[in-house]
């Protein structure tokens, strides 16, 4: 008697939930002339002046690995850039593993830290990865609910009560996605101070930092004490408009680096070249493009916002990454029937909010990573859906109701 | 509000109307409708036009850049010129350069016969115009920051975390 594959599997892959978006896009493919606003990427295309290094880094013939921590010279541009925003001093030779983008480093950081029934407190709603790559490592999760109410940020409290003799580590993603929360520096140094009074550590996802449209981002790795304590992961891909290249970076203490880079050179031996070279060029003269594609976010974010609001529907204020979390209960829907009666009926494409985590019912996420022609349409039909559904509209809002006619 | 922004969007889409780019400056509608109002009548904003493919649409159309030598004229320098050779309606854009020459002006016809007819009976004939060097246009591949067949589509996968 032969095992099917499925009984052959690790368990913890057996057990693994494939993803809430997975079924979600499977859904959305099969529908014809829908808009999405349910992409986590960037709608603009990488610079061009960094698509030009990378093809001038082939002619150049630049296509061979690279040491397994990346390109020093990558790794000292990253260190600079610390510098420069956060006043954060990593040594580019000993504190700094360029990874597969931040996904690699997440998963590096937690296998070198979680081991069988160790504790990692992940707040939630979140993205999607962390709370599988922690079960992975043998972990276990311990989700920390976030609410509207608390403008999904964590509270100090809430970190405090969930530990246990068990704790190891707390995971960190502001700007987060999927809700735009930011964390506010004063509450940032209250969770710190539990996290220090406990010897936790802290994987800290920031990614988003550069889309923060309101106040200044603070970076954990740069509050009194917390360096030593600290994961820092973040990468090139929604700043740069570089997801495909698969960029991030890790920076910690030394020894930790040296242990994530042991996993590294054996499992990826290094992130590729061409990519690092690309990275490298965003980092030297990237930034004026990266201003220019802020400043645009923050003009959707600000429509899409109002324009929820004008339709009936709750909606918190994003402050960072570029997505909306609108409250749909009022239409008496979860977040599931929601993005699919939006999908049929309006075909318009929206992610469900407990994709997320639990915490996230009751909401959707809307990306405002779409050109300004398809969210304004986006939003036309999601305020007719909505109104069908009994949700009494906050004001007639003039652009919502009608159409749009083609002299403007 | 911010002027600048304001400017800066209804440049890249002339269709945007103030409801809607109220809530992207965070202002209120009739404020943006005023400014876009003063701007207009303060002649910032000095026409909405729509830039058209005219390739796609099947027109031929020939255009020529044209380097013109001037004698600059006591009191007016080329200003004189310039605005006169401006008022010819073949001519689209006129520009000083610095450099080998004075004036770039781009002209357009419906033909190669057309638009040298006008350099040869109009615009070198203007007393003050020292040299003309005409060069047709054969191709183009970028106009007004749009590149013109650009295959740079949307794709994205549809729903991604």
């Amino acid at each position: 008697m032969t095992s099917t594959w499925h009984e052959r599997l690790n368990p913890l892959v057996r057990n693994l939930p494939p993803s809430g978006i997975r079924r979600f896009f499977d859904l959305v493919a099969e529908t014809k002339g829908v808009i999405s606003l349910g992409v986590g990427e960037p709608d603009f295309v990488t610079p061009w002046h960094i698509r030009e290094a990378c093809i001038y880094s082939l002619e150049k013939g630049y296509t061979m690995y690279t040491s397994n921590s990346g390109l020093l010279e990558l790794r000292q541009a990253i260190a600079r850039h610390l510098a420069e925003t956060y006043g954060l001093f990593y040594d580019p030779k000993k504190e700094i593993l360029v990874t597969v983008g931040v996904s690699q480093g997440l998963d590096l950081a937690v296998r070198a830290l979680v081991g069988p029934g160790d504790e990692v407190l992940v707040p939630e709603p979140s993205y999607v990865s962390y709370a599988p790559v922690v079960t992975l490592a043998g972990g276990r999760v311990v989700p920390l609910p976030t609410t509207v109410e608390e403008e999904f940020r964590l509270s100090p409290q809430q970190v405090e009560a969930a530990i246990t003799p068990r704790t190891k580590v707390l995971i960190l993603s502001y700007p987060n996605n999927p809700t735009g929360a930011v964390m506010d520096r004063r509450r940032l140094l209250e969770i710190c101070e539990v996290v220090k009074a406990h010897d936790l550590l802290v994987i800290s996802d920031e990614i988003y930092d550069k889309l923060t449209y309101e106040g200044e981002h603070t970076c954990v790795a740069s509050l009194p004490g917390m360096k030593e304590r600290t994961v820092l992961l973040n990468g090139f891909s929604k700043s740069y408009a570089m997801t495909g290249w698969r960029i991030g970076f890790a920076c910690s203490n030394a020894e930790f680096i040296a242990a994530m880079t042991r996993i590294h050179q054996y499992t990826m031996l290094c992130a590729p070249i061409t990519a690092q070279m690309a990275a490298l060029e965003a980092l030297r003269n990237g930034h004026a493009a990266m201003e220019r594609m802020v400043r645009e976010y923050n003009r959707r974010r600000l429509l899409v916002v109002q324009a929820f609001r004008d339709m009936g529907l709750a909606c918190f204020e994003p402050k960072g990454a570029f997505y909306a979390f609108p409250e749909i209960r009022a239409t008496g829907l979860s977040s599931e029937a929601f993005a699919e009666a939006l999908l049929y009926e309006e075909k318009v494409a929206v992610v469900p909010g407990n994709a997320f985590g639990a915490s996230g019912e009751g909401f959707v996420r809307c990306s405002y990573a779409a050109s300004t022609d398809d969210l304004i349409e986006a939003l036309r039909r999601i305020a007719r859906m909505v109104r069908r559904r009994g949700v009494r509209p906050r004001v007639i809002s003039a652009f919502l109701s009608p159409a749009r006619s083609a002299a403007g | 509000m911010n002027k600048t922004e304001l400017l800066e969007l209804l440049e890249n889409d002339a269709r945007l109307t103030p409801e809607e780019i109220a809530p992207m400056l965070g202002a209120g509608v009739e404020e943006v409708r005023r400014a876009i109002k003063e701007l207009e009548e303060n002649k910032t904003i000095l026409k909405y036009i729509t830039l058209v493919n005219w390739e796609k649409a099947g027109e031929e159309k020939v255009s020529a850049l044209i380097e013109v030598r001037l004698t600059p004229q006591r009191d007016v320098g080329f200003d004189g010129l310039a605005r006169r050779i401006c008022r010819f309606p073949e001519v689209r854009s006129v520009r000083l350069m610095s450099g080998a020459y004075d004036l770039a002006v781009f002209v357009e016809g419906r033909s190669l016969r057309e638009v040298s007819n006008f350099v040869a009976t109009k615009l070198a004939t203007i007393e003050g115009v020292v040299s003309t060097t005409t060069h047709f246009v054969l191709k183009t591949y970028k106009q007004d920051g749009v590149i013109i067949e650009d295959g740079e589509e949307d794709r994205r996968l549809m729903v991604t975390p």
